[in-house]
Order: C-alpha cells, then structure tokens, then sequence
C-alpha cells in the first residue's frame, strides 16, 4: 500500500509541473483532468470516499468540461 | 457532434449516470455521497446530452425557464424546511425537536429531514451545472 501511495504522489507532482510547464492549453487541461483522477484515488485510499465522490465528478468533470468551453471561445495556444 | 457511434453510446450511458445520481442523492445520509456529489454527477450526465447533441436539442430538453424554475425551487425546499425548524422548535433547522419522523437507522427513510435536504440540494447543484455551461457556450465574444 506505502508503495502506491507514492507511485501515485510522485504522478501527481509530475502532473503538477507538466501543467505549469506546457504551452497547448487544451494538454494542460487534459493533464489536470489525469491530476484530479489520481487525487480521486488517493483520497480512497485515504479513507474518504465522500470527497472521493465529489472529486471525480468535479475535478474529472464539470472543471474539464468548463475549460474546454472557455478554451473553445479563446486561443488553444499560449504563447 | 455528427458520429453515431458517439450519439449511440450516450443513450445508452447517460439513464445509468442520472439513475446513480438520484442513488447518491438518496443515500446521502446512510453512505458516502450526499446532495452535492449526486447533483453534480445528474448535472454532468445533462452537459454531455447538451455537448453530444448540440445546443439547439440541449435547450428543448432543459431550457432556460426550467433551469431557473429548479434553482430557485431547489434553495426554497432548503429554507422552507429550515423555516419549519424555527417555527415549531426556535431553532433554524432543527430536526427531530420539530416533529420530524426518526425512522429506523440505516433505513432510507431515516434521519428526519435530512433527505430533504439532500433532494433540495441535488436538484440545486444539478440545474447549476448545466446553466454554468450554457452561459459559457452562449456567452459571445
């Protein structure tokens, strides 16, 4: 169990950067959707289930689906 | 989106995402979930109707009207019952002090008013996921 807690902690900090690091913003949102997925699944093993829930649906969800709205109204790349 | 395969797994998927949504909804007292993660999951099944099947389909099915018709009504389920609680008991929101019935624990029908709630709430979440995303989409620049 200490072992995939770790795996999954150090993808979350290598999702992290990755965000802070790219240009295509459209990747950056699908890397945040893969940071909230993983967070999901620590917050399981961390015994909370409720926020577990709510992180799915939220972080892998509806903030997603927002960004790819606003991305859709403005530019995919920064530059 | 023009792709059958796309249009034909979404009617297949989104009836399972709303049953589970009402699932986490009702079992909010007695399980993990509660009104705002089920309301969140039956708001986010209605985004990919509106995504798959363009704005224009979106819009007949959960217009405008509706959408405000069950924000508002979803909030005045919340305050009413808590209006209740101050006026039998002297508290807001007081549960079994004001009459409400305490069923048997674990049962769905359990906790007094705290189901209520949890549908007041859902209803809330959900039309304000989907009118978040309409505003995005309609929003002109």
């Amino acid at each position: 169990m200490v072992i995939l807690n770790v795996v999954i902690v150090v993808f979350l900090i290598l999702c992290a950067l990755a965000i802070g690091k790219i240009k295509d913003l459209l990747g950056a949102v699908i890397l945040f959707s893969a940071y909230s997925l993983m967070m999901s699944v620590l917050w399981l093993i961390l015994k909370t289930p409720d926020v577990a829930i709510t992180e799915a649906a939220i972080g892998a969800g509806v903030t997603s689906i927002l960004f790819f709205a606003v991305i859709s109204k403005t530019k995919r790349y920064e530059k | 989106m023009n792709d059958i395969i796309i249009k034909n797994i979404t009617r297949i998927v989104i009836p399972f995402a709303q049953i589970y949504g009402i699932f986490v909804i009702l079992n909010g007292h007695v399980s993990p979930g509660g009104g705002f993660a089920g309301g969140a999951i039956i708001g986010t099944s209605l985004i990919l109707y509106t995504l798959v099947f363009g704005r224009e389909k979106g819009r007949k099915k959960f217009s405008h009207k509706a959408s405000e018709i069950a924000e508002t009504g979803g909030i005045l389920i919340y305050v009413i019952v808590g209006l209740i609680g101050l006026v039998v008991a002297g508290r807001f929101l007081t549960n079994l002090g004001a009459g409400f019935p305490e069923g048997v624990i674990g049962n769905i029908i359990s906790g007094g008013m705290i189901p209520i709630l949890m549908i007041g709430i859902g209803i809330k979440v959900a039309s304000t996921m989907i009118s978040l995303f309409n505003l995005l989409i309609d929003e002109a620049i």
